[in-house]
């Protein structure tokens, strides 16, 4: 489908503005600072995945009270809840919600 | 009595000058008023109120105390920042509905009984729907249309369970209800409509996209955010808010992940920030109330801040959806990291405004011990930073280049991002003064080691996870495409009714016309025609065969006969005619 016109707007004073590309290079557009900032990420969970170390010497607060849910203070496991929780989040949108609830943009204005 | 104004009064008064002026006098209006505003609501005094009787009735039209006057404070802070946005806008009907919209907002907060409520809660509805349509667009009028006949309804029903109070307990003062009534339901339902509960969502994810993008702007920071304060003074300790704000925060992620337009999906990570709120309310204890209020105040800057850098994308380059833009770092790299910050309020980041706010309502029900409810809402969490999170600034800005150059957003919109960003920072890092604020005393560290590092290896796995699914190619591309939603009930369902009784009544309507009416009508027509005439020539003439007339004589009086009945023109008629007529000028003279 081509894509719409865009909206110009009468009401502000400054509105739209679409420019020619001038051509310059940004950051980005370097593939390798793109894998520059993956690499920080991976660094980064790792980094937070060994801090629960800290919590073998440390008392770590719970929110639950002692032995109403005792997984909370196991090793990583916020991390891997969160790992998990997204994984689940983006396959369920993508195969259940996508088949049962898409319809083409126009679908209300038949 | 009080030293200051109704703290809706500046508001509107402002509203009410605004359209009177041109060029910079109408800009400087509109800065000041919230300021000018905000002064007078720094001399209210708690415990002041402003007692009023109406028609037998006796209303307190002001309320103050901690709760009000925090989001009275927010409120006012939300206008000041939409107004700057605002600054270079040139329709008045949008800058006067919105200070209007701001003022019936902050007359919601003050209200200290049903009815005051109930009337600035129906202006709420009024004033804002001019923000959808200023948009002016076929789209957005529809949308606006039906914005309003759900906000309307909750109107009515604010009105009818106010009415049903005052019948059980003969009074009209808003204060803690519990749900044992019809009255009461009323209530909670049409506090409800407006906080966006499941199946009851509809109007926002519908009518926030097709506004303008000041409007939105607008429209995030009040009306649900005054629904969570009713719900907040009316029923806090509901069980029943626990486990509709767990949907609420569960079911909108889903929607998120694959919803085109990016301010939808804004619109949907609304109604899950809102969920968490929810919950603290349904909760009760002080420290979860506090959560809940606190998390309202950082919501309305952070998702403020969010739609504001999302309305500079649309004003910019006139588009919106995920798969139109991309890459816009590069004209817009201001905007691009102010939408950042706001990305990492919402996720709750360390340092950022999340972090202080959500942390207490998780606390809260880890507290209570309900698992289950944690366990969504930790989940939620991580979903929200995915979407609000990753995916707008992702898309938006990053992501494959869309070989759109426009220019950096206009400064007055720079300015009032960047004060809510600075705001996000500042109640991230300094929650000291907004838990001052908080109804409760507060006793709640946020940054303990422990919420430290949990926090952050959750958003980080989130990331991993994101960033995972993008480079395995798993992640869900961005279509051209809308996403069915509760409405379909009400937009196709309507349809269906429409189409129905279209065909019922109007095959009814033509069967009647085409077979039953000329009979009838002909044959009504004949008989009030020709009846009289018959009756009398009936009764007549064996009086005129008595008189002995011949019988051409007899032929020429029924003829006379007819003809005058059909004429109307019978002495009888004529005199009683004349009789009327003089009535009438002895009556009148």
């Amino acid at each position: 489908m081509e894509n719409e016109e865009p909206q110009e707007w009468q009401d502000y004073e400054d509105g739209l503005a679409l420019l020619p590309d001038d051509g310059k290079k940004h950051f980005f557009d370097d593939k390798k600072n793109v894998r520059k900032v993956i690499r920080i990420l991976f660094i980064c969970c790792a980094i937070l995945f060994l801090l629960d170390a800290v919590f073998l010497f440390e008392h770590k607060h719970l929110n639950f009270a002692e032995g109403e849910f005792p997984a909370e203070g196991w090793f990583g496991f916020f991390g891997f809840y969160g790992f998990v929780a997204c994984v689940l989040l983006v396959l369920l949108a993508k195969h259940v919600m996508r088949t049962l609830l898409m319809r083409k943009e126009d679908y209300y204005d038949e | 009595m009080m030293n200051s104004l109704h703290p809706s009064l500046v508001l509107f008064a402002g509203a009410l000058i605004l359209p009177l002026l041109g060029g910079k006098a109408r800009k400087g209006v509109l800065i000041l008023t919230p300021v000018l505003g905000f002064i007078n609501l720094i001399f209210l005094e708690p415990g002041a109120g402003m007692p009023l009787v109406f028609m037998g009735f006796a209303l307190d039209m002001v309320r103050v105390d901690k709760l009000s006057l925090l989001f009275g404070y927010l409120f006012h802070l939300a206008a000041f920042i939409g107004c700057i946005y605002a600054i270079q806008v040139k329709d008045r009907i949008q800058l006067v509905s919105a200070l209007l919209y701001a003022g019936s907002a902050v007359g919601v907060v003050f209200a200290g009984d049903l009815l005051t409520l109930f009337i600035f809660w129906e202006m709420l509805a009024l004033t804002s729907v001019f923000l959808i349509w200023a948009r002016r667009t076929e789209s957005s009028f529809f949308s606006g249309v039906r914005y309003l006949l759900l906000h309307v309804s909750s109107g009515l029903l604010l009105l009818a369970g106010a009415a049903w109070q005052y019948h059980e307990t003969g009074s009209l003062a808003f204060e803690l209800m519990t749900l044992n009534g019809l009255g009461p339901w009323m209530i909670f339902l049409a506090f409800g409509i407006k906080c966006a509960f499941p199946f009851l969502h509809t109007w926002l994810v519908d009518s926030y996209p097709e506004a303008t993008p000041v409007g939105t702007v607008f429209l995030s920071s009040f009306t649900t955010k005054a629904a969570v304060y009713a719900l907040a003074r009316g029923f806090p300790g509901t069980e029943e808010l626990v486990v509709i704000g767990t949907i609420m925060a569960m079911f909108p992620i889903f929607f998120a992940v694959i919803e085109n337009d990016l301010r939808r999906v804004l619109g949907y990570s609304m109604i899950n920030q809102i969920g968490f709120m929810v919950v603290g309310i349904g909760i009760g204890t002080p420290l979860a109330i506090n959560g809940a209020v606190a998390h309202a105040f950082n919501d309305v800057i952070f998702k403020g801040l969010l739609f504001m850098s999302m309305g500079a994308v649309l004003l910019r380059t006139g588009r919106i959806k995920g798969t139109e833009l991309g890459g816009l770092y590069k004209s817009m790299p201001i905007t691009a990291s102010f939408c950042l910050v706001g990305a990492a309020s919402i996720s709750a980041f360390p340092l950022f405004s999340g972090f202080v706010s959500k942390s207490m309502v998780m606390a809260a029900v880890g507290i209570e011990g309900h698992l289950w409810v944690w366990l969504f809402l930790l989940f939620a969490s991580a979903g929200v930073f995915h979407h609000a999170g990753i995916k707008i600034p992702f898309f938006a800005f990053f992501a494959h280049d869309s070989g759109i150059r426009t220019k950096e957003a206009p400064v007055s919109m720079l300015v009032a991002m960047g004060l809510a960003a600075f705001l996000c920072i500042f109640n991230g890092t300094f929650p000291a003064l907004l838990y001052s604020l908080l109804p409760y005393p507060v006793d709640y560290v946020p940054y303990t080691l422990t919420h430290i590092v949990t926090q952050t290896q959750l958003l980080c796995f989130s990331a991993l996870a994101f960033t995972t699914l993008v480079l395995l190619g798993i992640y869900p591309r961005e279509m051209r495409a809308i996403n069915l939603d509760f409405d379909w009930f009400y937009r196709k369902g309507g349809r269906l009714i429409y189409r129905g009784s279209e065909m019922f009544l109007n095959t009814l309507n033509s069967s009647i016309f085409e077979k039953f009416l000329p009979e009838l009508v002909g044959q009504l027509r004949r008989f009030f025609r020709e009846a009289p005439s018959h009756m009398l020539v009936g009764l007549l003439t064996p009086v005129w065969v008595i008189q002995s007339k011949s019988p051409s004589e007899l032929r020429d009086k029924k003829e006379d006969l007819y003809q005058k009945t059909r004429l109307g023109a019978l002495p009888i008629g004529v005199t009683a005619c004349l009789a009327v007529l003089l009535l009438g000028i002895l009556f009148l003279f």
